[in-house]
């Protein structure tokens, strides 16, 4: 019986306490209700946080990093990306996809497509109310629905941001010395400006 | 209108009564106490079983066929998906798996990360099932919300290492995906100290309690023999006083430079399984306190391998096979490769433990009542996804 009373008295405790202690979203350290009203009430979101992913853009809709090299789609675990290379209008590739969809009803949300990707292009995004009408169309988006600004990746993740952007700087100026020293291998004789004189 | 009177009594000696059937019954596929889709078949005599069958396969997913289509790094997210309770342990024994096949160092960080990852993991997996064990018995709710706040505080650890509270998908090849900040770390400190305290509530809740003694006693009693002969790991063979535990026997990862205790059961009852599982937690508690003293500075990915990440398709393992094992909250999980110098598995094989362990349910419950047989399956600590992979 003793024990009976005792489990009372602690269910009794946490009940009182409930009351008094810090509730959750106000502060994590909890005590108090551990339950958060969802749609009215929300945790903060954690950069780390990671869901379905997106493609990035710099600057304008046109200037999309994705240059479809198809290895995010390749490496995707339940192959959920399907990527069609775009052409030109003489039937040349060109180095941006015409079609980019991924099926959110397949993708697991693991990452190694943000993991794999050479070109930093794709990025797992902090957006997971995505609910649809129906299971079939409204969950498999398209190239210009995955679209995302890099504005939009610096706010959710500020820290991998950096990172990357830094990196890509670095990358940026090795490829542009590199090119400077291979034009510079290729014309071995400076280039002398053309006499004014006939 | 007055009620019939029934124009006989029946008596016990009466030769209607006497002439009884046994009765068979099916508990699930989706009934709340098999904690998934998982059926027993049970035969009754009266409210006692007579024989059980337990059927499964209703989760089955093909895990070891889909992991034998991918590359080694695309079976990680998968592995999460086996033993969805604890996700990070699962990855730790595929990743040992690997490395032992590929021969890959792990830096001195990445090892006390894992080690920390697992141990956090050991607690939310031990106070869930003794909250759902409480469930089984009929104390609804109260004693799994308590455990579930606490594994609320662990899961937003989780969530901030790794990107997600569930499917972690966290090492990698020769260390882990991202280092623990400072603050993560301090987290991890304060939770691991207010970690007792809480266990004392949760056992002044409930170890003295006469009703949870009453139920769970010689109830469900796995002898040593049976369990040695079972192959059972994990939890519910040191409650039957098998002194087995991976981590000392096999020592892997660092696990060596510990100091912590195996606590062992005398009778293997129901309540030997929840008393074991709740003094595991205060030892994974004492792992944890000294992994936090200890963990060193440094890289916590190999950089040989660092840009194995980029590009899963170019890993190949040479020839050979590998079997990684780990000490999971249920047991030894095991993961055995056969590579053929490809990039993908040539065999993949996964040792779970909830199917081994699972396969003594007849022995623990015939004899009791159905009521019994719920708590027996609570105590043996089963999750559907490991189980039918």
């Amino acid at each position: 019986m003793l024990g009976v009373l005792r489990g009372m008295g602690i269910t009794l405790k946490n009940f009182l306490a409930s009351y008094v202690l810090p509730r959750r979203p106000d502060s994590l350290e909890t005590g108090g209700i551990v339950t958060v009203q969802y749609p009215e009430e929300r945790l903060p979101e954690k950069e780390n946080f990671r869901n379905f992913p997106f493609l990035v853009f710099d600057g304008t809709v046109d200037n999309i990093r994705c240059v479809s090299c198809d290895i995010c789609a390749k490496e995707c675990p339940p192959k959920c990306i399907y990527i069609v290379r775009d052409t030109d209008s003489e039937g040349k590739p060109l180095k941006r996809p015409k079609v980019f969809d991924i099926d959110f009803t397949v993708c697991m949300n693991c990452g190694i497509c943000e993991e794999a990707c050479p070109f930093d292009a794709i990025f797992m995004d902090h957006e997971f109310e995505i609910g649809g009408p129906e299971r079939q169309k409204s969950l498999v988006y398209h190239r210009d629905d995955l679209l995302k600004s890099t504005a939009h990746f610096q706010k959710i993740r500020p820290t991998d941001f950096a990172a990357i952007e830094e990196r890509r700087k670095k990358d940026a100026e090795k490829k542009a010395a590199a090119q400077a020293t291979v034009q510079a291998a290729a014309q071995p004789k400076p280039q002398t400006p053309p006499s004014p004189q006939p | 209108m007055s009620p019939p009177v029934l124009e006989k009594t029946f008596q016990a000696s009466d030769p209607v009564l006497q002439d009884t059937e046994t009765f068979e019954v099916n508990l699930g596929p989706q009934h709340p106490s098999t904690h998934g889709v998982f059926r027993m078949n049970v035969k009754l005599e009266g409210e006692t079983i007579v024989s059980l069958k337990p059927v499964m396969g209703y989760l089955h997913r093909n895990h070891e066929q889909i992991a034998e289509n991918m590359s080694y790094l695309g079976s990680m997210p998968y592995t999460d998906r086996l033993d969805y309770f604890n996700s990070m342990s699962n990855n730790f024994g595929y990743a040992l798996a690997v490395e032992r096949l590929a021969k890959i160092d792990v830096p001195e960080r990445a090892q006390y990360v894992r080690v920390i990852m697992a141990e956090l993991t050991r607690l939310v997996n031990h106070v869930s099932v003794i909250g759902f064990l409480l469930n089984d018995l009929g104390a609804f709710f109260t004693p799994v919300l308590y455990a579930f706040r606490e594994r609320e505080k662990i899961l937003d650890v989780f969530e901030e290492v790794a990107g997600s509270r569930m499917m972690c998908n966290y090492l990698r090849f020769g260390g882990v995906k991202r280092d623990l900040t400072p603050a993560v770390t301090e987290r991890i400190k304060k939770i691991v100290r207010g970690f007792p305290k809480f266990l004392d509530e949760f056992e002044g809740l409930l170890t003295r309690n006469e009703i949870l003694c009453i139920r769970c006693q010689k109830v469900g009693v796995l002898p040593y023999d049976l369990a040695v002969n079972a192959g059972i790991t994990g939890p519910m063979a040191r409650a039957s006083g098998v002194n087995y535990d991976l981590r000392k026997v096999d020592r892997y990862s660092i696990y060596d430079r510990f100091k912590f205790k195996i606590p062992l059961g005398k009778i293997g009852d129901v309540y030997d399984r929840y008393l074991v599982r709740i003094l595991e937690m205060r030892e994974s508690l004492k792992i944890l306190e000294q992994a936090l003293k200890e963990i060193p500075a440094g890289p916590v990915m190999n950089p040989k391998f660092a840009a194995l990440a980029k590009a899963p398709r170019n890993f190949k393992p040479p020839k050979g096979e590998a079997y990684g094992r780990v000490e999971a909250p249920k047991g030894e999980l095991g993961f055995y490769l056969v590579s053929d110098g490809t990039a993908q598995p040539w065999r993949y094989h996964v040792r779970a433990p909830s199917l081994i362990n699972l396969t003594v349910l007849e022995d623990l419950c015939l004899g009791h009542k159905v009521a019994d047989a719920v708590i027996i399956l609570g105590s043996i600590d089963i999750v559907l996804g490991e189980l039918d992979h």
